[in-house]
């Protein structure tokens, strides 16, 4: 394969993609075939946009949020003051996996009551295993020969951490990060079904109505954001990873 | 150095106490509704036990998290976890025939917060212990047991029966177990396909290195369709196929239900298959293979008496992931008529009926929980017997 053709091909996908959400209506000759006695053939209870930004807001909200708390928690089962939680800490990273999203999130709804509030609850505790996972292998498995020169060279715990292992890890922790976001923007979707506004909204109309057109947009649109969103975090990955001498996984 | 006199706090005991405090002292033990879906009324400890009991759970609630708070030996922690557990378990049954007025149907009692915190708090307790105790994969295997038949005793005694998730299920017992062996045919049925194509598609990759990169990427981007549209649209496809294809519809196979939901928990199947066994066909050392060549073993034979067995503990792991992902997104099978435990969660959402979230909720959470554990297990036997055999 020529080396220009994958970004070409995805150049082409981003393109396709903001004229999709921003026009759907030069789309609907090609989705017309898909709906039965005259039915819309582009969603109409909500613009493709708005929904599109929505879904996008409440991916990065839960997020950033499961970052912040899966590498604060890293970090603190990899100091000594905190070391005795690191096994226990595995175990409930491997425990709480076995949570399905739907559970979390139908669970959630008596708590916090209807919307966007249980989808973010479910993608921030489905997203902290990932990123806390990688984080884990990031800060344990730090070359010990760089970490004790650190250490000769004078360098407190916190500059330690700040300069030299976070840094470090800084590649194989965005590699969570991503596999947390890719999982978020499907599981996203399932928020729907407890009425939060994301693409899923649009999928669920067509299930409902039994309109394949509305299922193909909903699903494709979150598809080519979880694509171009995993191969955008690849690269910067791959752009740390070189400066780091370490390639993630 | 700091031995003798001085009282040591265990760190996680402080979490442990601070968060029991909480649910004992503030947070409400049960929740009282007049009928199902309206909003209940929160009662505490004391209020929800009968006048001797509510003190005596107050009691090992405190002893139990004044263990977890020093520093105590593990057998005495993993009793008070244990102790801990078993109380509250039996006694929010006792709290619900307390609460429930005499001869009143409609009065529905739930578990509430506070009783989810402890539990929460003593698990938490019960799995540090456990894995200080760095139990053997059968040992771990035996504890599930064990727990599994105390909860199964707990039911068939029928001492939960006036809790209202157990009403939710009486009233709908013969659909529940329908849904039930529905929903683990289709995680277990998908995981046996996505294995007897997996397999030999991983080996194809792993000899076939033009193939390798292009089967994983189709594989990859089928994991970013979300499930729910996935399922959707796989209605049609399915459908075509009922209406065309002599004999498909006698098979079951139709646009909604059973079908698409089975094809498309199989399509999310395969990616780990196949990856994990392409990963682990690569692992296997050099030296083993050359040792097999020289020895003059056929390709057939290297696969199945060298690379096979080596590789295994790495599919294992991915049949892991694959089987615990799968009784996760059976539940969304429900959205497009396929049944399975997501039918109770869905109906549940919609009557704002959160017993009946709960009763689809629980099993589901337990059997991929359990999948989880016992999988381990064997992955760990098999991982160390490898090791025995290779040293």
């Amino acid at each position: 394969m020529k080396a220009w053709l994958p970004s070409l091909l995805r150049l082409a996908l981003v393109v396709v993609l903001i004229a999709f959400v921003t026009n759907p209506g030069w789309f609907e000759p090609l989705l017309k075939p898909l709906t039965e006695n005259n039915a819309p053939v582009i969603y109409n209870q909500g613009s493709l946009l708005t929904l599109t930004l929505l879904h996008l807001r409440t991916v990065l909200i839960a997020t950033v949020a499961a970052t912040i708390v899966a590498v604060a928690l890293a970090i603190l089962v990899t100091r000594p003051a905190g070391a005795e939680f690191l096994p226990l800490s595995r175990s409930l990273v491997n425990i709480g996996q076995t949570f399905p999203p739907v559970a979390v999130l139908a669970l959630a709804v008596p708590a916090v009551g209807f919307g966007e509030k249980p989808t973010l609850i479910a993608l921030f505790l489905y997203g902290l295993l990932p990123i806390f996972e990688n984080a884990l292998t990031g800060l344990t498995t730090l070359p010990a020969n760089v970490v004790e020169a650190a250490r000769g060279a004078g360098m407190t715990g916190w500059q330690r951490l700040v300069k030299i292992e976070l840094p470090l890890s800084a590649p194989i922790i965005l590699g969570g990060i991503r596999l947390s976001v890719v999982i978020s923007l499907a599981t996203a979707t399932i928020g729907s079904t407890v009425a939060a506004r994301t693409l899923g909204e649009v999928i669920i109309a067509g299930l409902l109505s039994n309109n394949l057109a509305f299922i193909l947009q909903g699903g494709l649109i979150v598809a080519a954001l979880a694509v171009l969103i995993y191969d955008g975090l690849s690269a910067i990955e791959r752009y740390t990873g070189r400066r780091m001498g370490r390639e993630a996984e | 150095m700091g031995e003798g006199v001085r009282i040591r706090f265990d760190k996680l005991g402080v979490v442990i106490a601070a968060i029991s405090a909480y649910a004992a002292f503030a947070a409400p033990f049960a929740t009282f509704r007049a009928n199902r879906i309206v909003p209940g009324e929160a009662r505490s400890i004391l209020e929800s036990l009968p006048a001797t009991v509510g003190p005596l759970l107050m009691a090992i609630v405190v002893a139990s998290a004044l263990i977890a708070l020093l520093k105590t030996p593990l057998a005495l922690r993993l009793g008070a976890s244990v102790v801990a557990l078993a109380a509250l378990a039996l006694l929010i049954g006792v709290a619900g025939s307390f609460l429930t007025p005499a001869g009143n149907t409609f009065a529905r009692i739930s578990p509430a917060s506070g009783f989810w915190l402890l539990i929460f708090a003593f698990t938490l307790l019960l799995a540090d212990v456990l894995t200080r105790l760095n139990l053997s994969p059968q040992a771990r295997v035996g504890v599930l047991v064990v727990a599994a038949a105390a909860i199964g005793l707990l039911l068939v005694s029928g001492s939960w029966n006036s809790l209202s998730i157990l009403k939710e299920y009486f009233n709908r017992a013969d659909s529940f177990w329908a849904e039930g062996s529905k929903h683990v045919t289709l995680a277990l049925g998908s995981l046996a396909a996505a294995v007897i194509i997996g397999l030999p598609l991983g080996i194809l990759c792993h000899r076939v290195e033009k193939l390798r990169a292009g089967v994983l990427n189709v594989l990859n981007i089928i994991q970013t369709i979300p499930s729910i549209a996935l399922f959707g649209l796989l209605i049609a496809p399915l459908g075509w196929v009922a209406s065309h294809v002599p004999g498909a519809a006698a098979l079951g196979i139709r646009g909604i239900g059973t079908a698409p939901a089975f094809v498309a928990l199989f399509l999310y199947s395969l990616l780990p298959v196949v990856a994990n066994t392409v990963v682990g066909l690569a692992g296997v050392p050099r030296a083993a293979n050359d040792a097999a060549r020289g020895m003059g073993m056929t390709d057939r034979q290297r696969l199945f008496g060298v690379e096979f067995p080596l590789a295994f503990p790495v599919i294992l792991t991915g049949i892991r992931i694959v089987l615990v992902q799968n009784i996760g997104l059976a539940t969304i099978a429900a959205l497009i008529g396929g049944g399975g435990f997501g039918v109770f969660v869905f109906q549940g959402v919609g009557q704002t009926a959160m017993d009946l979230v709960l009763l689809g909720a629980v099993p589901t959470v337990a059997l991929a929980f359990a999948a989880a554990i016992i999988l381990d297990a064997v992955i760990e036997m098999s991982a160390s017997k490898r090791r025995v055999e290779t040293a």
